[in-house]
């Protein structure tokens, strides 16, 4: 069995899910195991209806009052017990900020392999491989999972595609499954989530990006690249440090921890391509890098590239987009 | 309050991978290292607890001998000592031996606090801090943006996705991931550096029988997802190129 876990909160799926059952029906392809997807929550009844039109043999619901909101503690003792009870080969989840919070405890806890941000499944010798980035996306591993199953493995986001996940003809059943969870045993007590200030700047909408990294190298030359934003009538971003360092606002972050974007241009000056960055703008439409390195993982996913000296190349474009 | 930073050093951010032989892990001794960027925040904000709260600030790494410079660097930063797991095969082990070198050097110890960097820039597994926790025995948070302590008890600001936040109350002791960017980060002066020649560097070794739970088969260069056209040519020519390309190709500007 390939176990699926599916996240919520408040009776909301999260749609990352969706892309975890797409990588599980591609490793059922290569395992012939069935499918189910697992719903950890207090009330998850719609979120199960609403998963039940999978193509997998059966959907798992997890109800417990104890689950939310979440907590590290309560997830790993409900999913030990739950995981424990189904007997997978291999428990997939999306790698979103709430699992990489419980799974390696749970993991841990089992005393199995978890394997993290995975964006690709290959045979290697008749057993499944996971593909996934080292060194800031230098460099990339076929990894297999060792001593007994069975072995997590967390999906990099945007890795599958949502629309990729295969329906059923009819809806998969559904079946209740009791946990035991002791709710006085739970450390952490979270509070409501809220957002720190409303986002005046919603970059999701923008049509140009020009977006900055590291390599604008100091809060003067942010000046460059605001004028080529203006002269392309582009918003203006930046990848996580840049935001960190106060040089432009949060709310101009693009990636994991800021806003997700898919403008028809997005150009990356001096940004090398962190996974963390590439989540939140790689469904752009175009994409161009501008990067003294030619190694830079931004390169693997841009349609045009430079590579150069961003502070030669950017007065350059400027001129010839007004020179028209 | 005794708090422990766990810091991993790893290759710079200008370093060109290279591979051994097998295919299978990096040429160590081409690469030139440094302390995990998200690790030297954890030790920033351990630093920052310390004065407000008094006690004192331990650094914990479990590498290779290389791994010396970062503890150095760190107790020229102000930490006040140090313990290295030192094994040769730690340079590439899994997640769940690094926690369980550290977790071996740490029981004993007793800390109020531990904090280490939510991910590390090479392997990136994003699963230390949490395993720690769990071979701890203790409770913990993840991609922390703020950290409070307020008699015996913990409260910080932990990121969710999407510029969404929470905060999380738990008791002491705990583990925390930090994430970059949390705070202004010092810089080690010469009165540190002098400083750290002095303090202790306690060794020891990573426990005995932990097997690795996951083996890298192949190491590569990735394959190129889109195919790139590179422009080449001076800034100007390649500058009014790429804008032909972009007004004619991709009709994405005016």
């Amino acid at each position: 069995m390939i176990l699926v876990v599916a996240e919520q909160r408040d009776g909301r799926l999260n749609r990352t899910t969706w892309e975890t059952i797409a990588a599980a029906q591609e490793l059922a392809g290569l395992t012939s195991a069935p499918i189910a997807i697992l719903v950890p929550g207090a009330n998850v009844g719609s979120v199960a209806s609403e998963l039940a039109a999978a193509r997998v043999k059966e959907v798992v619901t997890v109800e417990h009052a104890a689950l939310e909101p979440y907590t590290p503690d309560g997830f790993t003792a409900a999913l030990q017990d739950a995981v424990g009870q189904v007997g997978p080969s291999h428990v997939l989840l999306p790698h979103t900020y709430q699992t990489r919070d419980f799974a390696p405890k749970l993991a841990a806890r089992l005393d199995r392999a978890l394997v993290t941000d995975v964006t690709a499944l290959k045979a290697v010798g008749g057993a499944p491989a996971f593909v996934r980035p080292m060194f800031q996306g230098k460099l990339t591993a076929d990894v297999v999972p060792q001593g007994p199953t069975p072995h997590f493995v967390t999906f990099q986001i945007g890795a599958y595609r949502v629309d990729k996940a295969l329906k059923g003809a009819s809806p998969a059943p559904i079946r209740p499954l009791g946990v035991k969870v002791d709710a006085t045993a739970i450390r952490e007590k979270p509070e409501p989530p809220f957002q720190q200030a409303k986002q005046a700047v919603d970059l999701s909408q923008a049509e140009r990006i020009v977006s900055v990294g590291r390599g604008i190298k100091e809060q003067a030359n942010i000046e460059i690249a605001k004028k080529l934003a203006e002269a392309l009538d582009a918003e203006i971003a930046a990848s996580r440090p840049i935001c960190d360092a106060g040089w432009l606002p949060m709310e101009r972050q693009v990636g994991s921890s800021g806003q997700t974007v898919a403008p028809k241009l997005y150009l990356a000056l001096g940004i090398s391509g962190a996974i963390q960055h590439l989540v939140g703008m790689k469904g752009s439409n175009t994409v161009v890098a501008i990067n003294k390195d030619a190694d830079a993982p931004i390169f693997e996913i841009a349609d045009y590239g430079i590579v150069g000296d961003l502070f030669e190349i950017v007065p350059a474009i400027i001129e010839a987009v007004k020179g028209q | 309050m005794k708090i422990a930073v766990c810091i991993k050093q790893v290759p710079t951010r200008e370093w060109q991978p290279r591979l051994n032989d097998a295919r299978t892990w990096i040429r160590d001794a081409d690469a030139s290292f440094e302390m995990n960027e998200p690790d030297a925040y954890a030790l920033e904000e351990a630093l920052r607890l310390k004065e407000k709260h008094g006690g004192e600030v331990v650094v914990c790494s479990a590498g290779p001998a290389r791994v010396a410079q970062v503890i150095r660097e760190a107790l020229a930063r102000g930490a006040d000592r140090a313990i290295h797991v030192e094994d040769e095969g730690l340079a590439s082990a899994d997640a769940f031996v690094t926690s369980a070198a550290l977790a071996g050097a740490m029981k004993d110890e007793r800390f109020d606090l531990a904090l280490t960097g939510l991910q590390s820039d090479d392997q990136g597994f994003a699963q230390v801090g949490v395993i720690l926790a769990e071979a701890l025995g203790l409770p913990h948070a993840t991609i922390i943006m703020e950290v409070h302590v307020d008699s015996g008890a913990l409260r910080v600001k932990r990121e969710l996705e999407g510029g969404w936040f929470q905060w999380v109350a738990m008791p002491l002791p705990a583990v925390l991931t930090i994430q970059s960017g949390i705070n202004q980060l010092r810089y080690a002066t010469l009165k540190g550096i002098m400083a750290a020649k002095k303090k202790e560097i306690r060794k020891a070794s990573p426990p005995p029988g932990v097997a690795s739970k996951q083996k890298i088969v192949s190491l590569y260069v990735p394959e190129k997802g889109k195919k790139t056209q590179l422009i080449g040519g001076s800034a100007a020519e390649a500058a009014k190129e790429l804008v032909r390309k972009l007004r004619e190709e991709a009709r994405v500007i005016q």
